[in-house]
């Protein structure tokens, strides 16, 4: 008798991704390698002041360039409507956005007219003939001195540049526990405030925004190849800016080089390409240049933070207030002012207080629009309430470790536990990752170190600090999101496809950029229908190829999306289930599944899943009232988000007398649910710590009194090498969420989201026997020898 | 990142070199092209006419001359980080060309667009200027040696005419003097936030003489003079207290990095580290 | 308009270059070999690194003319009669790569590194890597992907 060896699963596997054979052999397909006949270049003019008015941008000496085919100002080129913004909020003032600015400029890298020449050298050489009056004007950076009087009106209509109040109350479709005042007002407790401003970032994908449009003007249609997460979205606003119907329309993200919230935009350049090539029946392409990226793709945070703590004196935390002051820069873009509210409900993370409150001000500057950056909201709350756990753990003289398990929701809570500001977490084992971290890390044996080295004197210090995290991914319920007055859905859909040999062609609406897409989702479908993981093609990024989508942002691909594939899985099967009782002539409930085999139970005839897909494809012979065919789709609209959670610890060494500091260790604990490829969700915690710990200490963008860009190139803007980062050691627990079918949570953002607080408390750590208690972000050598100094005078 | 137009020539020998830099139009030496070109793709620099002297082959390489080491102007900081002779009889600029930049910008960077680039933010200017290097240019007149001290004038400004080229850079062994030099960046890829160099020779247990040299503490590498006084025959534990005289006479620049405040007190600390460390070596 | 010759990826070429034409963009634009990507324009980056005369450089600061006579290696050439180089399989099994934007530049960095030091410690890895920056991977498994195939 024939025994059936049971394949190895696919889904926790460490396979290697289909999607690197190009990438490492430069046979990557990323915009700016794509070339089409009769292709022109672009080149954009941009405003050299932070807020300008002018009345002409003189095009004429450049088009009198040979190679200079065309110019359009803002006047030339007519847009049915503003560029999209996702999110009007409760009263939100709402200044339009066109591609090109008309009458004024409200940022450096603002653009106010376009050139076309045969070349990309030439577009640039016209670029600087063009010549525009500008009249400069005072202009704002700070958030706070946007808000003071007399401050430069960004938006002169507005007469303010206050756009916004996002207020927990009147906002948030959750109710909150309790309200907070009273535990402020409280005697017996113990209050401590936070004060944080987090630094302006510049995202930093590797590969830079690049656009290619090709018009098909007897048709009426459109390509636009474009650096992009969001295809879909992408299509639909060019329609509504445009008015080109949707189905002619056709947005392609090919190979995209990172982009961490950068590309989870529609920019106006974008807009502009699709209008030229409309105008002149020409393909045209734009791809722009690093010091251009760094004025005119979206920053991430510039945030004032105040947070407050309520706890009893033996460290129970009661209650937490939050207001927070964010700068939009200088324009709303897609989802811009609900950046911080994706954090509205995280501020009292991992714990379990009894009272809740949470307001924002958004705010107009004269610097860059500001929107998604890895994580988007989430590490903002994160790093409050940590920091803040830290400094309360000091006012109370207790170990910042035991003061957070102390207040952690305990693993008995769940599932579906809801928490202090009325969101309901799926599942969760806080102290569970905690206590792994602590055994990996030897926390007494550290702290002995530490104190051997403050007794000798050691001008290298030793600090350690913690973070504990929570994150609600997985964007996105779209009921959920109607109340938080989205414009858009949170579903995602695939479609799946048997073909008539027997391999699978799957469809998703999610857009990689760096993932790994291509291969996790082979890795669930080859073990869901019982095919070979090669077998499998995971289609993506193409409008035409994948009409149905939501993209890819806030760690949802695999928990809405891989969730999609799943049920358009589970309906493959329960067709193949039909085919194979008509073959079979049995009931469908006399057949057993097992992945890739029905079996009539109790003999040894069975069917094939790739037998079966031919015979569907061949319709020979089908059931009554079969459709040919084996393939289905299945749109998922996740019933919540999910929740991923864990433990950092950051151990470092700071040179007292440079302030630099070294990272000596980084442990990270993470339960992201599930790992479909325990190899690819260690390389997002890498990726995501390295982010969290370039915020922490080396990256953030300032600007000069007269809103100049000061970390404008690469050179200025701090990304660490490989020197400045340590290897990382990582763990995990596994709790499933019980919200999907595959228990998976989401782990793109999470490093990001951990990391900076655990390396700033560790800094501060090092430094508490001097004084210091804390540290602006980015702690870079020159700020930690200042907290060395002051807290010493 | 696309410079403006330019005439490109390439010189076959160093009279070529100096024929067409004293005939073409607007005309730039380029070797590594690793300071003029950056300059050049964001159309700072705007030359009429590029001489490439980076195949001029007896520009290129170290040579033994006696009680010093000849540097052609185009040797790349690669080969000098590896060349034997430099390495053994002057390891302070052989170990400090290991730390310009990195990998790639060695393999085609150059000491002697280094010098000609002036910038105080440059570790082998300091160098040259901590060894008292001669610094050999020639021109339509000929040859001219100049001494480091009078070479650097002022930020990316130095003694060259616009007809003359450095040829040469020479500079003394140093037989059993100690070395350091610092170089502070919070990236490895940085240039130096401050940089020090130090060279200390020892006898009979007390410091005999020191140099000490600092990067970006001003509008050129400069000499912490206050300290090589204070150190001249001073026992070995007076580093201390000679250090804190780094930053006399300096005008460091406040930028990005760090405050000019902040760049006095890391001259001061570097200078005792690198002081030790010369006179542990 | 200048003439030029150079053996790219074995391939003798013969080309009319703008003088002010980058080697970067000679390559992408003028042989179509796109695999080396442009990040920057600061000469920081090192996603455009290739090989010339066997060394490793930023094919963004170096001007095409000045490789005439030069042999030049890209991300392109490194496989041998359809072999992967030994740098590229390692990327692969040990996950060095995301995106893959920095990744042709970071192979051609790393294959440098083991020509001119075959069994680096794993601070000389991070070194000899210190001109290429990745957004993605934290370098982590970059690093481990050059140590493997340096102890080989």
């Amino acid at each position: 008798m024939a025994t059936t060896e049971q394949p190895a699963p696919n889904i926790g596997a460490r396979k290697l991704r289909k999607e690197d054979p190009k990438l490492i052999t430069g046979a990557a397909r990323y915009t700016d390698n794509i070339t089409v006949p009769g292709m022109l270049w672009l080149g954009f003019v941009r405003s050299p002041f932070a807020h300008a008015r002018y009345t002409k941008a003189d095009v004429s000496k450049a088009l009198a360039m040979d190679g200079v085919v065309a110019a359009y100002t803002a006047a030339d080129l007519e847009f049915a409507a503003p560029l999209f913004m996702a999110f009007p909020l409760r009263d939100l003032k709402q200044p339009p956005h066109w591609p090109l600015a008309k009458d004024k400029a409200r940022y450096v890298g603002d653009p106010v007219a376009v050139v076309v020449a045969e070349s990309r050298a030439l577009a640039k050489d016209a670029v600087e003939a063009v010549s525009v009056d500008w009249e400069p004007l005072p202009a704002v950076t700070d958030v706070r001195e946007a808000l003071a009087d007399g401050a430069p009106i960004v938006h002169d209509d507005l007469g303010t540049n206050h756009a916004g109040t996002w207020d927990f109350e009147l906002d948030s479709p959750a109710p909150r526990r309790g309200d907070p005042g009273p535990y402020f007002e409280d005697p017996d407790l113990v209050k401590v405030t936070g004060e944080y401003f987090l630094a302006r970032l510049i995202p930093n994908a590797m590969e830079p925004r690049s656009v290619l449009a090709e018009p098909n003007l007897a048709q009426g249609e459109f390509t636009l190849w474009t650096a992009s997460q969001i295809p879909h979205f992408i299509r639909t606003f060019l329609t509504i800016e445009l008015g080109i119907p949707e189905a002619k329309m056709r947005v392609i993200a090919p190979d995209v080089g990172g982009a961490f919230g950068s590309k989870l935009e529609h920019y106006g350049e974008e807009a502009v390409s699709v209008a030229v090539a409309r105008e002149l029946g020409r393909p045209v392409k734009w791809t722009e240049e690093r010091s251009e990226n760094y004025v005119a793709s979206i920053h991430g945070r510039d945030m004032y933070q105040r947070i407050e703590l309520a706890a009893t004196r033996d460290g129970v935390l009661k209650a937490v207030r939050v207001k927070l002051e964010a700068s939009m820069g200088a324009y709303l873009r897609v989802v811009s002012p609900a950046i911080p509210m994706l954090g509205a409900w995280l501020y009292a993370g991992v714990y379990d207080p009894e009272a809740y409150d949470f307001a924002y001000d958004m705010v107009f500057t004269n610097t860059t629009p500001t929107d998604a950056y890895r994580g988007a909201g989430r590490p903002e709350a994160t790093y409050a309430i940590e920091r803040t756990m830290d400094q309360l753990a000091h006012e109370l003289g207790m170990d910042p470790v035991e003061l957070r398990r102390k207040n952690m929701i305990t693993t008995d809570k769940f599932p579906n536990y809801t928490i202090v500001s009325g969101l309901t977490v799926d599942s969760g084992d806080y102290t569970g990752t905690l206590d792994k971290l602590l055994e990996r890390l030897d926390y007494e044996g550290f702290r002995r170190e530490q104190a051997e080295r403050r007794q000798r004197g050691d001008r290298k210090a030793l600090g350690v600090g913690f973070s504990t995290w929570l994150e609600m991914c997985g964007l996105a319920p779209s009921r959920v999101l109607a109340a938080l007055r989205y414009a858009g859905g949170g579903w995602e859909a695939s479609t799946i496809e048997m073909m008539p040999t027997g391999t699978v062609r799957v469809a998703i609406g999610t857009a990689a950029h760096g993932q790994g897409h291509a291969t996790t989702f082979s890795q669930t479908v080859a073990d869901q229908l019982g095919v070979e993981y090669e077998d499998v093609e995971v289609i993506y990024g193409d409008t035409q190829l994948v009409p149905l989508g939501l993209d890819t942002y806030g760690s949802r691909s695999m928990a809405v999306g891989g969730i999609a594939i799943h049920h358009a899985g589970e309906k493959i099967i329960a067709k193949a289930r039909t085919l194979a009782a008509h073959q079979l002539e049995c009931s469908e409930d006399d057949l057993e599944w097992t992945p890739g085999t029905f079996t009539v139970r109790g003999t040894d005839r069975s069917a094939d899943i790739k037998t079966l897909a031919f015979a569907a494809w061949s319709g020979h012979d089908l059931p009554d009232g079969f459709e040919p065919g084996l393939t289905a789709t299945h749109i998922y609209d996740p019933p919540n988000f999910s929740w991923p959670h864990g433990a950092h610890a950051c151990v470092v060494e700071v040179d007292t007398e440079t302030g630099l500091v070294d990272i000596m260790r980084y442990v990270a604990v993470d339960d992201c649910g599930v790992q479909i490829n325990p190899m690819l969700v260690a390389g997002q915690v890498h990726g995501g710590v390295a982010q969290g710990i370039a915020e922490a200490l080396y990256e953030e963008a300032r600007y000069d009194e007269e809103g100049n860009l000061l970390h404008g190139t690469m050179t200025t803007y701090m990304i660490p090498a490989a020197p400045e980062l340590p290897s990382f050691e990582l763990d995990h627990t596994v709790t499933p969420s019980p919200t999907n079918p595959l228990g998976v949570k989401g782990i793109g953002e999470a490093g990001t989201i951990a990391a900076p607080p655990a390396v700033i408390g560790a800094v501060v750590d090092a430094l508490s026997h001097l004084g210091v208690t804390d540290i602006e972000r980015p702690a870079t050598p020159e700020r930690v020898w200042k907290a060395i100094q002051e807290a010493r005078s | 990142m696309i410079p403006t137009g330019f005439d490109y020539e390439v010189a076959e020998s160093t009279d070529h070199a100096l024929e067409l830099l004293r005939t073409k139009e607007d005309a730039k030496l380029i070797a590594g092209g690793h300071s003029l070109l950056p300059l050049m793709k964001l159309r700072l620099a705007q030359p009429g006419t590029l001489v490439d002297i980076g195949r001029v082959s007896e520009l290129r390489g170290v040579r033994d001359g006696g009680d010093h080491l000849a540097i052609g102007a185009v040797t790349r900081h690669h080969e000098l980080n590896h060349d034997p002779v430099a390495r053994e009889h002057c390891p302070l600029i052989a170990y400090t060309a290991g730390l310009v930049g990195d990998p790639q910008v060695r393999h085609r960077g150059t000491i002697g667009g280094s010098l000609a680039h002036s910038d105080p933010a440059s570790d082998l200017s300091t160098i040259c200027l901590t060894l008292d290097a001669d610094i050999v240019a020639r021109g339509p007149n000929g040859e001219r040696t100049i001494d480091a001290k009078d070479f650097f004038k002022s930020f990316l400004e130095n003694d060259l005419g616009e007809d003359e080229m450095i040829t040469e850079v020479r500079v003394p062994k140093v037989g059993a003097a100690g070395w350091s030099y610092l170089k502070f960046r919070q990236r490895s890829l940085d240039w130096a936030t401050v940089g020090v160099a130090a060279l200390v020779g020892v006898q009979n247990g007390s410091i005999e003489g020191a140099r000490v040299g600092l990067t970006n503490m001003g509008h050129t590498p400069l000499r912490a003079s206050g300290v090589e006084s204070a150190l001249a025959g001073a026992p070995r534990d007076s580093v201390g207290a000679a250090a804190e005289k780094a930053d006399e006479g300096t005008d460091p620049p406040s930028d990005t990095w760090a405050s000019a405040d902040f760049r006095r007190h890391l001259a001061q600390v570097l200078t005792g580290r690198a002081v030790e460390e010369a006179l542990s070596r | 308009m200048r003439r030029i010759s150079v053996t790219v990826n074995g391939v003798p070429r013969e080309a009319d270059v703008e003088e002010r034409d980058l080697l970067v963009y000679f390559l992408r634009e003028g042989l179509g070999l796109t695999g080396t990507n442009v990040g920057c324009d600061t000469t920081v980056c090192g996603a455009c690194t290739v090989h010339v005369d066997g060394e490793s450089v930023k094919s963004c600061n170096l001007l095409a003319v000045q490789v005439d006579g030069a042999e030049v290696t890209t991300i392109e050439g490194l496989a041998t009669n359809g072999e992967m180089h030994p740098m590229q399989a390692a990327f692969q099994e040990h996950h060095g790569l995301q995106c893959g934007f920095c990744t042709p530049g970071m192979i051609m960095a790393a294959v440098g590194v083991l020509n001119e030091n075959p069994s680096p410690s794993e601070d000389e890895i991070r070194h000899g890597l210190e001109g290429n920056l990745c957004r993605c991977t934290g370098y982590h498994n970059i690093v481990k992907a050059v140590a493997a195939v340096a102890s080989a």
